[in-house]
Order: structure tokens, then sequence, then C-alpha cells
């Protein structure tokens, strides 16, 4: 074994999932946990079904209703017949195929990139699939995990296994330590904004260093949630103490001589010294400011204190011309203060953050203030659990008098396929991961941004720092 | 999955930069458990007005690209959700190839699966492919994947490069399942050694 070249923590948990590899070099890659929603799923199983054929693992798949959902009092059902069509096709998929399900009225019930971590189906070491790209999420407890299309959940569902190439390793290590004000939204919108939102295409992006270290498991599952909107499709944290204890006694966790075993094991997955890596970006955490998006796409990243910028200082003229359509979508004019933005609405939930960590933040901003007069502000959390914890805490409450509203929980307005959506032009303080493009529904204009920021635009009405309103 | 040869057809020019799905097929028509009929909201917003009326400037409103099957994009197609409802809206709108720089890494592998060739190829080719896309009737191109080659309407020859396996896949229009499903015996003995090593997975 000391023989071997040092390997990264992808190379090692590649190299032991390989099932076999073709001559060309693409690989039947084994898949350990398969998570299911309504939405890229239907069209796999009524696959399985004309090929009559099995799901090959269903202790190995996990089913849980979240995309088009409404966040609102669930007990009479879906209104929407093409959603409640949706919801209840999974049902009869997972009764007929025998797969596990969380039904829609259980607490464990949530967005599907909250739920796994918080039941403790995905751990370190793992392959881990979802027919949605925030997949990526899971790679923060040192899961290779990415998204795939419904042909491949169908490959899965069928095989257990998926026909790939393996990906580039990146590395980005953030040094130092974040300021105050700062948080794990604004290191992987700093890192976007840093490579673009192709830097990582054909990459795996493992984070490391001090700041990364420091930030507990949901601050890392918010930075590897985003990778993909770095283009990379699964993002990884080397696993370490705090992730051994976030995954301790979770339902699905293993328990007794399983836990010792796992735990031997997780501790060699770590890349090893002198690992090569394909590349690397370097990030100082010291100078990371709180960022908004003010554009389209995740990569016009800029600090809030900071102005919309001018497409003449772009360097072609295809992106003079992209960037100027996104000022006339987003409804802004070069040299705009991005304080100066009012805001319609703030959206804060979703699989980037939407977990307790997230709503403790967004409650801290929002004690003994007042949403702004004509803002709607919606917190929507991440699953049934994390509701519950919240409300244990008295969070709801903090949020409710200050004038939120406090939903069910889902993937809600983070993207437009529920009854959550905002109006054509309608301008959201978001803690979403896009701010595409009708993404939020047609017509509304997205900025990206953490938790404690939308709140803080919620109680100001407008794009607001949240060091200015910090005690 | 129907096969892939030879492709000759119209090439429609869209050369905007980092289109993602949701602009490909926004998430409100993906309440569908179908993977037929994507076609007519196959780019909407850039599509129709939002009193669904065509935008007349937008190039697939416009003769002859009402009948593209070949897209020529920008950089970075199909970036962001990993929906196959776009490849399935392109295929049902009749595209058969997308010819841009790059691709975000999903939709490229989704493409495959569906019958269509996503293909890359340097930024001022793709300028060139476009120019000749802009001649209308007369740009038919044509797309040879068993010889690895793009005809321009001047007769030129650009060379493609292609997996292999997906190459393969794509010319006998081969179900990827069918295939895994031949290697049932090394996936049962994989998942034999995994349960003694590694019994809680």
């Amino acid at each position: 074994m000391g023989q071997t070249r040092p390997r990264t923590l992808f190379d090692k948990i590649w190299d032991s999932h390989v099932v076999e590899r073709l001559p060309d070099g693409t690989c039947l890659l084994y898949i350990d946990r398969h998570l299911v929603h309504e939405v890229t799923s239907p069209q796999a199983f009524e696959g399985l079904r004309m090929a009559g054929r099995r799901v090959r693992r269903p202790e190995a798949t996990f089913a849980v209703a979240d995309h088009n959902v409404p966040t609102s009092d669930r007990r009479a059902g879906i209104k929407e017949p093409e959603s409640r069509i949706q919801v209840e096709t999974l049902e009869r998929n997972v009764a007929e195929f025998g797969v596990r399900y969380f039904p829609l009225l259980d607490h464990r019930q949530g967005i599907v990139h909250i739920v796994g971590p918080e039941q403790g189906i995905s751990q370190p070491g793992m392959t881990i699939v979802c027919g949605d790209s925030h997949t990526s999420t899971h790679g923060a407890l040192g899961a290779l995990a990415f998204g795939i299309g419904t042909s491949e959940v169908e490959h899965v569902l069928a095989t257990q296994t998926l026909l790939q190439k393996p990906a580039k390793n990146m590395l980005v290590r953030v040094d130092g330590a974040l300021p105050f004000g700062c948080t794990a939204k604004d290191i992987i919108l700093a890192i976007i904004g840093r490579i673009g939102t192709a830097g990582g295409t054909g990459h795996v992006i493992e984070y490391a260093g001090e700041a990364i270290r420091a930030l507990d498991m949901a601050g890392r599952m918010t930075v590897c949630n985003m990778s993909i909107e770095a283009g990379a499709r699964a993002g990884l944290i080397a696993p370490d103490e705090t992730t051994f204890a976030y995954i301790e006694g979770r339902p699905y966790a293993p328990k007794g001589e399983a836990w010792e075993r796992a735990l031997a094991w997780w501790r060699t997955l770590p890349s090893d010294p002198g690992a090569a890596y394909d590349s690397t970006v370097v990030i100082d955490a010291a100078a990371i400011v709180p960022l908004v998006t003010w554009g389209t796409s995740p990569e016009d990243v800029v600090p809030v204190t900071g102005v919309v910028p001018d497409p003449a200082d772009e360097p072609t003229e295809a992106r003079r011309a992209a960037k100027r359509r996104m000022l006339e979508y987003m409804g802004l004019t070069p040299g705009q203060r991005m304080q100066d933005l009012a805001v319609d609405v703030v959206f804060i939930g979703s699989c980037t953050n939407g977990r307790i960590e997230d709503i403790r933040a967004a409650a801290a901003v929002a004690k003994g203030r007042k949403v702004a007069p004509g803002v709607r502000a919606m917190v929507v959390p991440g699953s049934g659990l994390v509701k519950e914890a919240a409300e244990a805490e008295g969070l709801d409450r903090v949020l409710i008098e200050a004038g939120f509203e406090w939903r069910e929980a889902g993937c809600s307005m983070c993207l437009g396929m529920n009854p959550d959506q905002l109006k054509p032009g309608q301008r959201c303080a978001s803690t979403s991961n896009r701010n595409f493009e009708g993404r939020q529904g047609p017509g509304g204009r997205t900025h990206l941004m953490s938790p404690a920021m939308a709140a803080a635009a919620a109680v100001t009405g407008r794009l607001a720092d949240v060091r200015d309103l910090a005690r | 999955m129907q096969p892939f040869t030879t492709l000759t057809g119209i090439a429609a020019p869209l050369p905007l930069p980092n289109v993602d799905t949701d602009k490909i097929i926004p998430a409100r028509f993906l309440k569908t458990i179908l993977r037929t009929g994507l076609g007519r909201n196959l780019f909407d917003t850039l599509r129709y007005h939002p009193d669904g009326t065509e935008r007349a400037d937008f190039v697939l409103n416009r003769e002859p690209y009402r009948h593209a099957e070949i897209l020529i994009a920008g950089p970075n197609f199909g970036c962001g959700s990993s929906r196959e409802h776009a490849p399935w809206a392109l295929l049902d709108f009749g595209i058969r190839c997308v010819i841009a720089p790059d691709f975000a890494d999903i939709f490229f592998n989704n493409c495959f699966k569906n019958g269509i060739l996503p293909i890359r190829l340097p930024q001022e080719v793709c300028d060139a492919l476009a120019a000749d896309a802009a001649l209308g009737a007369n740009a038919r191109l044509t797309v040879d994947l068993e010889r690895q080659v793009i005809v321009r309407p001047n007769g030129e020859e650009i060379r493609f490069e292609v997996d292999p396996f997906r190459r393969h896949c794509l010319l006998n229009g081969l179900d990827d399942i069918g295939q895994t499903l031949a290697h049932a015996p090394a996936i049962d003995a994989f998942e034999a050694r995994r349960r003694a090593e590694l019994p809680w997975l």
C-alpha cells in the first residue's frame, strides 16, 4: 500500500467504486445511495415498467417529494392538478418498486438535499446520486455526490451503477478566517465570482483550507451545494471530527461496531499529502465581504457595498451584449449602488440555505425588527424536522412577530414550479442558488445572498449590508 | 433510442453564452410524467411574449430555422439544472445536434442518452459555423458521426472528437441499461465484496 501514488479524496472514492473499466476509460461506477424526487423520476420508473425491470437495491434508494409541493397547509392535499399527478405518480412508483418514501405529511419530508444528511443517509466515502444538480450538497460529508438526468436515474434504479468517465481534480483552498458578517454563502459566491460559472466544468472541486475547516456542517453544505453553479458536478470536503459528530446517532447512520469500523475507514479518506490536482485556486478569506449577485448568472457577484458594473468593461462584444441583456432584464443601470435597490420579496430557504443554522441567522437579524412596509418576506424550512427544531427554539415566533411568513418545507421559491413564485418585475433578495432569468417565476429578478443578508433586506426594504445592522 | 449516423439539415445560430436549462425549458413546464410534448415550450421566454405570441426576432421563429435540426450555440450551453427535459425539449422540436465551444457536464451527458449529438469545437470554428447558419436555407450542414466530420455548405470538412463508447452507442442506438446488465456478474461480485468489507453500506 505504501507504494501507491498519493491520491486525492476524489481519487479514493472513485477507485473504490469502479466495477469495471471499459477500453476507452469509461467506468462502470457503483452507486451507494440514490435519492429520488417527483419531478425527474416518473419517466425513469415508467422505463423500468416498460422493460419489465425491477429496482436493483430498493434499500439503497430513498424518495421524497419536494420540488412542486405547496408550502402552505398541505392537509387538504395538492390543489394544482399536474403537481398532484406527479406526487401521486411518485407514491405509486415507490409502492410498486418497494422504495423507501418520506410522505408529504411526515415530519421527515423536506428538500431531498436537506433530508439525506439529516437522516444520516449521506455518509463519507459513498457515491450518492439524484436527478437534481444540487446533489453536490452531500459532498460536504465527504461523499462523491452528483446530479444526473432521468435516463441515468433509470440506469441507477435498474443496475445500481452509472457509466462515467473520471473527472479532473480541482483544489479550492480558502485560507485564513472569515471576517465578521460573512458566511459560507459569501465564500461560495466569492469562489464562483472568481472562477466563473464554467470554471469547474469537467472537475470535482475539493474545498480545503482554514476557513472551510472552521465551517459547521450547514456551512459546508452551502458551499458544496453551489459547486454546480461553478460548473463542477460535485464538490467535496474531507471528513473530519465535525463531520463525524454530525453523523453520529442519525437514523440511517451506522451504529455500534459498524460505527467504529465506518469511522476507521472514513479517517483514511482525506487526500494524501502530495496528492496532485489538475488545478488549484487560492482564496483569502480575510478579503471576503458580504456579497450579492446583480445579474442573471451566479458569477455576477459584487460586494453589497458596490455598484452595478458597466458592460463596456467586458472584453468581448459577445460578453458586452450578454451583460446589457442582463441589465435590461434586471432593471438596472451601470453605476447604480446595490444598496439603493428596493426589494419586493425576500426568500429564505432552499437546499442552499434552508437548515436550522440558516434560520437562526435570519432570526438573529429579524429579532426586534419589522419587515419593511410593502415587502413580502418568507421563511421556508428545508424539512419538517428543521421546522420543528426552529419552533422548539422559538425562532418561528421571532420571525412571525417581525412580519415574516413561516411556511411548510419544500423547494418553494427557489424554482418557479410550485405556487411560490415571483411576479414579473418583482425584485427578490433570495438565499437560493440560481439567479437565472425566470428561475423564481417569469420576469422575476433575483439577487442571491446569505440568510443574514436576506433578513437585512427584509427589514430595511432594500439590499443592505448586514454589518450595519449588527448590534 | 433512435440511432444517429449522418444528419443533413438546417442549422440555427444561437450564440448566447451560458444558456441554462431553465432557459431551454422553464421549470413550470416540468410537471409532466412524459418525455414528449416539450418542444412547444423550448426556449419559452426567448421565443414567446408573456401573452404567448411569438417574438419575431427569435431565431427559431424565423424561416427556415423553424425547421432547424442543428443548433450552433454559445459557451457553457446547458448549465444549471440537471433536467433531462432540456434535451427532450430540443429533440421534440427536432434538434438532433448541438455545436458549441463547451457544454455543462450534466446536459452534455443527457444529450447522448437521447440520441442528440453534442459537439465541442473551438469558439472561432463555432463562429464560422454560425456565419454559415446565418445564410438561411442555403446553410445546410452535414454532421457525419461515422467519419466524425461536419461538412460546411462550401464543402469544407471540420473534424470533431467524440468518446468512442458514446459514438458507438449513438451510431447503433444502443440502450445503456441493456449493455450494463450484460455486466451483471461483475456488479454481483462487487456488491458481495463490499458487503463483506463495508457491511453497513
